[in-house]
């Protein structure tokens, strides 16, 4: 890649970006603005907006390559992203969410939780487990983005790093959600292109559809046999049922992102920004081709790249990223790798661009959401300073900028690796937590705060304990069990060590709210 | 085999993803300018008169 070439085109894209942030600032009038961009969005933007925030530069990249790694299976996730992350969340949680926010007018997810229930305290603990736990995605998400921007420009990461940041939080900081969602409507449209152009370049490239199909299928028996005896079957193939890699393909990639999508604090918001139930149709269209657009291409370009190197280098992709240091393939690096390789000239720099939008469109979705939960949802409700639209529009801003120094010094401070598991952990973590307590919140009328309290905080104690305790990829990384039972898991060396938690502490949370609404004290009928 | 695919689930899957597209293109085709806002007010008016219960109060 040419450097001059690619810092002119990212400077023009950038040029665009802030522009459209600047349009969203001079739009912005009062706090429904800033907040739920005055509830008044065209279905092309609020569609775009929710899928470009939804799909991030770990969505293309990371699962990307874990594609590479565990094949089409991951075809499963794309199917879950479209029917329950696009149909199932405009059409079921969509409509109401946004009826139900207009009633009580609220414009954040904490807030509509808080008001749904009658609780400025259940408001208070959303906020804080937002602002506590989204810093962890939105630094995983910038870690990817500055990795990104370090390798295209041969630039120091700490820069790139801060660079990515500021231009994201300058136009959220001043444009609030309708900056965002011009931004994101803008940069989804360079995501489908980008992807549009992959998809048809591998396909054309290996043989066509079913011939590139064929040739992956061939070559099930290159598949490494650390990965064959942990169930691996071929990457055109489902992993054998109840190993190990089925359990870590089926709960933690296909149950913890796909179902844990709905419950995002920073996805539930754009329903509550168009006008009507009608336009929330029309997004569904729209939504429901842009993520077949990212998700399907991305898990088909990933396995696929395992039949492109083979016959072009004679090895597979998890072979072409080994590290030996590591002593383990580094498969965040399949995808670039493939687009080096593979791709024409003119597509490098088509695929910097996308994915640039794709972390920025992400990262301003996650820092508006940071910053209204702290502001807003946590310190507008202590400090009972309420009713008046400047107050919250700068405490958001004050929020917004506490946002982004957390997200940029854990940037800094996070080991590597990090990005996959963070994203798996704020995923999980708002589905346990938010999603029995916001079915609950829209469908149910006799759901009272104590149920929503004793869903949320029972879910919360066993994912937790999951995570700390059993499940081992993300346990032995964070060292409590180590440290109390001197092992890395307490499941070690069984197959409960790779489930995810959200498969075990999402049923307890929903049961818990089940049990805790049956078993009211009804009032005494006169 | 299915579309060169090695496996019934994969394929499945696959077959999923773009029927499951289309399915969303449709709905909201079809749905393109339907009205659903009284039904889904009618649905949660219970919450209407506990909001107007709670500004009288």
């Amino acid at each position: 890649m040419n450097i001059n070439t690619a810092v002119i085109v990212s400077l023009i894209y950038f040029g665009i970006t802030l522009y459209l942030g600047w349009l969203g600032y001079s739009k912005t009038k009062n706090a429904a603005d800033y907040l739920v961009a005055g509830r008044k969005m065209h279905p092309f933007l609020m569609a775009m907006a929710y899928g470009s925030t939804f799909i991030s530069t770990s969505a293309i990249v990371g699962f990307g390559g874990a594609a590479g790694m565990f094949g089409m299976g991951l075809l499963w996730l794309s199917f879950l992203n479209i029917i329950v992350g696009i149909y199932i969340a405009f059409a079921v949680f969509g409509k109401r969410t946004r009826t139900i926010g207009r009633i009580l007018d609220a414009h954040t997810f904490p807030e509509l939780m808080g008001k749904r229930f009658k609780s400025k305290t259940i408001q208070c603990i959303c906020g804080l487990i937002i602002f506590l736990s989204m810093p962890l995605y939105s630094a995983a998400v910038m870690i990817g983005g500055a990795r990104f921007l370090e390798q295209a420009f041969q630039m120091n990461y700490n820069a790139a790093l801060f660079i990515f940041a500021f231009v994201v939080v300058f136009y959220v900081f001043f444009g609030g959600l309708k900056g965002i969602m011009y931004t994101d409507a803008f940069q989804g449209s360079i995501m489908l292109i980008g992807m549009a152009a992959l998809l048809i370049l591998t396909y054309n490239k290996l043989g066509g559809i079913i011939g590139a199909h064929e040739l992956l299928t061939s070559m099930a028996d290159k598949v490494p046999q650390k990965l064959i005896d942990i169930g691996h079957l071929g990457w055109t193939m489902m992993p054998k049922f109840g190993s190990e890699i089925w359990w870590v393909l089926v709960s933690t990639i296909v149950l913890g992102v796909g179902i844990g999508v709905l419950a995002q604090p920073q996805l539930v918001v754009r329903y509550m920004t168009v006008s009507s139930a009608r336009e929330l149709n029309r997004a569904i269209g729209i939504g429901g081709f842009f993520i077949f657009m990212m998700t399907t291409v991305a898990f088909i370009v990933g396995s696929l790249t395992n039949a492109y190197f083979y016959s072009t280098q004679g090895k597979t992709a998890i072979a072409m990223v080994f590290d030996q240091v590591a002593g383990k393939p580094n498969i965040d690096k399949i995808i670039p790798l493939y687009i080096s390789s593979a791709m024409p000239h003119w597509f490098t720099y088509l695929f910097l661009l996308t994915l640039l939008a794709a972390g920025m469109s992400t990262l301003s979705g996650q820092f508006h959401a940071i910053g209204t939960s702290i502001g807003r949802d946590v310190f507008q409700q202590i400090f009972k300073k309420t009713g008046h639209d400047r107050h919250s529009v700068i405490i958001t801003r004050i929020g917004i900028l506490i946002a982004f120094i957390v997200t940029v010094i854990l940037g800094y401070k996070l080991p590597g690796s990090i990005i996959a598991i963070a994203t798996a952990i704020f995923f999980g973590l708002c589905a346990v937590c938010f999603l029995p307590m916001y079915i609950g919140a829209l469908y149910s009328k006799t759901m009272t705060k104590v149920d929503a309290m004793a869903s949320m905080f029972g879910g919360l104690l066993v994912w937790l304990f999951w995570i700390l305790f059993v499940e081992m990829k993300k346990s032995s990384v964070l060292g409590v069990c180590q440290l109390v039972f001197e092992k890395p898991s307490l499941a070690v060396g069984s197959v409960v060590a790779s489930i995810d938690p959200i498969v075990i502490a999402l049923p307890v949370s929903l049961a818990i709210m089940l049990i805790s609404i049956a078993f009211k004290k009804k009032p005494a009928s006169c | 085999m299915l579309l060169g695919l090695g496996d019934f689930w994969v394929f499945l899957a696959y077959i999923l993803c773009i029927v499951s597209m289309l399915f969303c293109v449709c709905y909201a085709s079809l749905r393109w300018n339907t009205q659903e806002e009284d039904a889904i007010t009618d649905d949660v008016s219970w919450l209407i008169e506990e909001a107007e219960l709670e500004k009288t109060i």
